[in-house]
């Protein structure tokens, strides 16, 4: 066999990296003082996808919507094995909540001709909407299996995966083609392989280079595929701002609110006069 | 069969009960209703659901639709989709609220995406308010307001959805309360026997593990919480006999568990559990934003740690500065003697 894979990816800032430094002073965040990073969990979208095809045969495409300075995660999914990568930019994709993002992705997929297994993260971690996946399966009327944590296998043109519920797990089969949303539990993505850095290091998209470095990339295969909106047939008023039901009313930034604390010295008798003071308001009862 | 904007709550099925989450947002959409003067529904699927009715009778529900197959009795995403899709284009709902449990947010993007409308992932909050466009200043009135954490907590965002109906979100699990049950209810029941088509595309379930939950940070009363200051996993080993001495429930924090010290059940905060014990005991946490949202609404807090300027502090009722290794044995001592 040889299954088409295609892996959606985003480049997110570092939300773990959020200090008062990246704060503005009216409490908005200053994005530039942030790392922009590969979302974590789409990097181990990105391993299930080689994996399937090291096991199965195959191509793994890896699509991303972003500013074209997103190349960046592009270029990682090619130093890890990616076959083929393509970069979504458009002026009109700015804005796009999840409804939006799941437009242009599954237009982009449909464009891209075939397609059997649809991989992403669960969610990326400057948002945590886990939407994105189910929105686009849905635009796309494939089946899901959402939180896998473990891909079984692809037999008989079906595909079955352990996946996350309440109260445990589920082993779950859907017939192919389907979308699959990976947690960062499933197999830990391979490091990026130096040979493969070398090769695709100098990998730009158009909106990185100038016109004439564009042209001697593409003469040497290192010009990263872009699609804009026209190219993937979006109709315009359901991209970005204007095809992004929500909007967002206000932000505030989290003040954490000083409370009257007792301080207690690490004495025994300290600790006892705190002890003594829980046990009277019955907090262990 | 325009209905004039009623607000439906999905109800999550564990086999014959109703899942926690769907009823406490339940009672959230009970008091939203209740503002705009409006039917609140409760909206479950399965194969014979009628004694589901009854009990969403009880706690409240001016309706309650009844989508009934036998396909629909185990949740799988798409069977289940298909027929709420059909539902809310029948009875357009004015606010659609499901529970951001795994579950939930699986469906209602489904949901969402074959709607067309707008969906808020994960709400900590939820209310009625007014929204200006800030380039047409048109004023909508009575629009559900969707808070939720932004950017790893840091931030507080309110959404709305403006356009289209209807306005839906997931809220997170923890946070609203309970409903009260009343002895008996006057709902009106919906019943839709709902055709399940396109059954090749139904995903089959072909096995099941379930993990008996070991840990219940929920329901607990007091938890003794380790982050990464506790320093190793055999040090950790104290945050568990504290814990042991007070009956308590162990919690962590992410650091704590990406370390290794212990498996990630036990998470507390923004991607784990939110919490509201009665005392919450945190040791060698430093405090971050994203563990702070998830037990900052605890009864006590009592914060250990060496660092006397740590953000743990900001929240805490009671503050020891000092070394857990030292402060918790001496805990534990006191504690045998003081509580016999």
């Amino acid at each position: 066999m040889n299954y088409q894979i295609i892996v959606l990816v985003k480049q997110v800032p570092d939300t773990k990296a959020i200090s008062s430094k990246a704060m503005n002073p009216d409490g908005t965040l200053n994005r530039s003082a942030l790392p922009a990073i590969f979302n974590p969990e789409d990097l181990h979208a990105l391993e299930a996808g080689l994996q399937l095809r090291e096991r199965y045969g195959g191509i793994v495409t890896v699509i991303t919507m972003g500013p074209p300075s997103a190349a960046e995660v592009l270029r990682e999914s090619l130093y890890r094995g990616a076959d083929e990568v393509i970069l979504l930019t458009d002026r009109h994709f700015a804005g796009s909540d999840t409804l939006a993002t799941s437009y242009i992705l599954s237009r982009a997929i449909s464009k891209t001709g075939h397609y059997d297994i649809i991989l992403c993260g669960r969610q990326a971690i400057d948002g945590n909407t886990a939407q994105v996946g189910p929105q686009v399966a849905e635009k796309l009327g494939l089946p899901q299996i959402t939180s896998v944590e473990e891909i079984v296998q692809i037999d008989s043109g079906k595909i079955s995966a352990w996946k996350g519920v309440e109260r445990g797990k589920e082993l779950l089969e859907v017939p192919l083609p389907a979308v699959l949303t990976v947690v960062d539990t499933a197999s830990k993505p391979r490091p990026p392989s130096a040979k493969k850095i070398m090769r695709f290091k100098k990998a730009k998209a158009p909106g990185e280079a100038t016109p004439e470095e564009a042209q001697a990339l593409k003469d040497r295969g290192l010009l990263i595929r872009e699609w804009n909106a026209e190219q993937i047939g979006a109709d315009l008023s359901r991209c970005g701002v204007q095809g992004s039901p929500t909007k967002v009313q206000k932000i505030k930034k989290v003040v954490l609110k000083a409370k009257d604390i007792k301080q207690y010295a690490a004495t025994d008798e300290s600790l006892a006069q705190l002890l003594q003071e829980l046990i009277q308001e019955h907090t262990f009862d | 069969m325009k209905t004039d904007g009623e607000v439906w709550v999905y109800i999550q099925r564990q086999g014959q009960e109703i899942a926690e989450a769907s009823l406490e947002i339940f009672s959230k959409g009970k008091d939203l209703a209740k503002q705009l003067a409006v039917p609140v529904a409760a909206v479950v699927l399965g194969d014979e659901v009628q004694p589901f009715a009854e009990t969403m009778s009880r706690y409240g529900a001016h309706k309650v639709y009844l989508l009934q197959a036998p396909q629909l009795e185990q949740y799988t995403t798409l069977p289940q989709a298909r027929a709420i899709t059909r539902l809310v284009k029948q009875y357009q709902p004015a606010i659609f609220l499901l529970a951001a449990t795994p579950q939930g947010r699986d469906l209602a993007p489904r949901l969402a995406s074959a709607l067309g409308v707008g969906l808020t992932a994960d709400c900590t909050d939820l209310r009625i308010g007014t929204y200006v466009d800030p380039k047409t200043k048109q004023k909508h009135a009575n629009l559900l307001l969707q808070i939720r954490p932004a950017w790893g907590g840091n931030l507080i965002a309110t959404i709305v959805n403006p356009e289209t109906r209807p306005q839906m979100a997931t809220v997170r699990e923890g946070i609203m309360r309970l409903p009260e049950q009343q002895n008996s209810g006057t709902a009106e029941i919906i019943t839709i026997q709902s055709g399940v088509s396109s059954e090749d595309l139904t995903p089959r379930i072909i096995g099941q593990r379930i993990t008996e939950r070991r840990v219940n940070l929920k329901q607990a009363k007091i938890i003794v919480s380790g982050g990464a200051g506790v320093g190793t996993k055999e040090k950790f080993h104290l945050i568990h006999q504290l814990a042991q001495v007070l009956g308590a429930e162990v919690g962590a924090t992410r650091a704590a568990i990406d370390a290794g010290f212990i498996d990630h059940d036990h998470q507390v905060g923004q991607t784990g559990t939110t919490v509201r014990p009665k005392l919450y005991i945190a040791c060698g946490i430093s405090g971050t934003i994203q563990h702070l949202a998830g037990m900052e609404e605890s009864g006590k807090i009592l914060a250990i740690n060496t660092d006397a300027e740590a953000p743990i502090f900001s929240v805490a009722h009671y503050g020891i500065v000092g070394d857990l290794h030292e402060v918790i044995p001496a805990l534990m001592r006191l504690y045998k003697t003081q509580r016999p």
